[in-house]
């Protein structure tokens, strides 16, 4: 299953990149981090775009860099498609020949039938005979995308597409993007540092500070993990991937199933067995000894408590993990030594925290009182 | 009236700045290619032996070519040996000390548009598995493009407008050496002030025409946003 393995050290004096990843080769990869955390330094040296001195990096069973082999394939033989933040189209070709640049240049040529999917699924095919100074940003980027994957690259790489454009541009696009998550069978690359594009976006994630790697495995793994800033967030969240399993018409809510169990939402408008990735903020969890008699929040599950660390302000983050078996459920306050697969967030008080007396391995409920469907 | 020595000297100064324009693009082009994209130390070396002729006397350039392509300069022991003999006061080194002169106003201007059109275009063009060659004719040339004309018209008109530099090494030999400027020189000499009028009416009308064309037409061009 891991088609990407990269391998990386540059020093620039001031700013150090020393990462060793392995990266699954389906879905996106989302490389997040502050401003000078790297992720773009280690996304160029992937497209081959900066050279680091020591580095191996395999992609598909195709060796890109190996430094101790003196090997360093130049970008341009990469069968790579790369995004850049700003769309960086040629500013002399229309769009349509912007398309066709890279695809004119390829020996195994695709074809065009790819080009005019990739056309339709971002919809630019009314603009194809402008300029791209005519273009707002978001078409430009869209137009970026298409250019990019109109090649049948191997891998697609995506500098922060969307960190120039502004509110309304990014929600024309993100819909996009999230398509092409569905139908594209490459692995994605994608840089950002917006906690929402983590959110929609991300199947991996990959947390980078200081040229390094903080954390990096299945997002709400690594987005569930104490051990990273990200969990102390106020924006602290935990997205699941989940099915519609049943719409519940009469009280206008829609059942999913999870890897932990289900959940009621909202009534969604998507057939039964369409997956949805469900974000629940971690503000939003609480958490409770016994069941609760008595309560209008919905989403009362079974969970083990997994981690507990001291938050700001007087916060603590829990860390619970679902589903817990039936039989453990008859002993909620106990300790049990089974815990399920499905990691999700809960801040609570500190106090509170003090006065359930929460241990790790814990057995608990936890009432979810609100959750947002990302697509 | 233009004598037939004007239409002479004419013809040939047009044949000298056309031809030392494409032998400037030429050398011009990967030179200042090169001072654009480098970060050798050379780079300001290179760049202040290029813009030497816009501030040296034309007699200084026109001396020291003198004495190198004279039969003891090293230039000229070249050309002897090669059986070319001596530059000096023929064409060849009219149009050699040409090239020379009028270099900083081709290389400025293309490396400006060089510098103006960046990395970005060029890595855009790598990902779309452009080879750096095949990146420099279809991204770099078209981007540079008014880069390129304002090279092309200021190294032709500089050309047409030397002087100093033609008297020391090309002498006043009509039909090989004598252009413009210095056939309005004779004139002047000689007191004839009308043919003098003609000439020289002629190379101002040239000029400005020129540069009016630069200042209106190519300022509107997008060189400075070449990436939007």
């Amino acid at each position: 299953m891991t088609t990407i393995q990269a391998r990386f050290q540059l020093d620039y004096g001031d700013f150090k990149l020393d990462v060793d990843l392995k990266l699954p080769g389906t879905g996106i990869t989302v490389l997040f981090g502050h401003s000078g955390s790297g992720k773009t330094t280690l996304l160029r040296c992937i497209a081959g775009l900066q050279h680091a001195p020591q580095g191996k990096l395999e992609i598909n069973g195709s060796i890109w860099q190996d430094s101790e082999r003196g090997l360093f394939l130049p970008t341009h033989k990469r069968p790579l498609g790369y995004v850049f933040q700003e769309a960086n189209l040629f500013p002399h070709l229309t769009v349509r020949d912007n398309l066709h640049y890279g695809l004119k240049r390829i020996k195994q040529n695709p074809g065009t039938v790819k080009l005019e999917q990739t056309v339709e699924l971002l919809g630019i095919g009314h603009l194809m005979e402008r300029m791209p100074e005519r273009l707002s940003g978001g078409e430009r980027q869209r137009v970026a995308i298409a250019r990019a994957l109109a090649l049948n690259p191997e891998v697609l790489l995506m500098d922060e597409p969307l960190a120039s454009l502004d509110f309304k541009r990014k929600q024309e696009i993100l819909p996009f993007l999230s398509r092409l998550h569905q139908q594209l069978d490459i692995p994605v690359l994608y840089v950002t540092h917006s906690q929402q594009e983590v959110a929609q976006l991300a199947d991996t994630l990959v947390i980078l500070e200081n040229g390094q790697v903080l954390a990096s495995g299945p997002l709400p793994e690594t987005q569930s993990r104490l051990d990273v800033p990200l969990a102390q967030d106020r924006e602290a969240a935990t997205v699941w991937q989940a099915t519609v399993a049943e719409h519940e018409t009469d009280y206008h809510l829609t059942r999913v199933d999870f890897a932990g169990g289900s959940l009621s939402l909202p009534a969604v408008d998507a057939g039964i067995g369409t997956p949805l990735r469900v974000q629940i903020y971690a503000r939003d969890v609480s958490i409770a000894l016994a069941v609760p008699a008595a309560t209008s929040i919905l989403n009362v599950l079974p969970a083990t408590v997994t981690g507990i660390i001291d938050g700001r302000d007087g916060q603590t983050v829990v860390q619970v993990r679902l589903p817990r078996m039936a039989e453990v459920s008859q002993s909620a306050g106990n300790l049990c030594d089974q815990a399920g697969n499905q990691a999700l967030l809960a801040h609570i008080t500190r106090k509170s925290a003090l006065m359930l007396g929460l241990q790790i391995g814990m057995a608990v409920y936890v009432q979810i009182k609100g959750t947002s469907i990302l697509n | 009236m233009l004598t037939p020595a004007d239409l002479g000297a004419l013809f040939l100064t047009f044949k000298v700045a056309s031809i030392a324009t494409l032998l400037m693009l030429l050398f011009g082009t990967p030179l200042a290619w090169w001072l654009a994209r480098t970060r050798s130390a050379w780079k300001g070396v290179i760049n202040a032996v290029v813009a030497l002729p816009l501030v040296l006397p034309p007699t200084v350039l026109g001396f020291y070519l003198l004495v190198l392509m004279g039969p003891a300069g090293a230039i000229g022991k070249v050309t002897t040996w090669l059986g070319l003999g001596t530059l000096p006061f023929t064409f060849p080194g009219l149009v050699v000390a040409s090239v020379l002169y009028s270099m900083p106003f081709v290389v400025q201007p293309l490396q400006a548009a060089f510098t103006t059109i960046g990395e970005q275009p060029l890595e855009a063009a790598a990902t779309l598995r452009a080879s750096p060659l095949d990146s420099f004719f279809s991204v770099v040339v078209p981007l540079a493009k008014p880069g390129f004309l304002t090279a092309s018209i200021l190294g032709f008109a500089h050309t047409v407008g030397e002087f100093g530099v033609v008297l020391m090494v090309g002498g006043n030999i009509p039909d090989k050496t004598r252009v413009v400027s210095v056939q309005i020189y004779n004139h002047v000499e000689a007191l004839e002030y009308s043919e003098a009028h003609w000439l020289a009416g002629g190379l101002l009308l040239f000029s400005f025409s020129v540069l009016l064309v630069l200042y209106t037409a190519l300022k509107t061009h997008p060189v400075a946003h070449p990436l939007k």
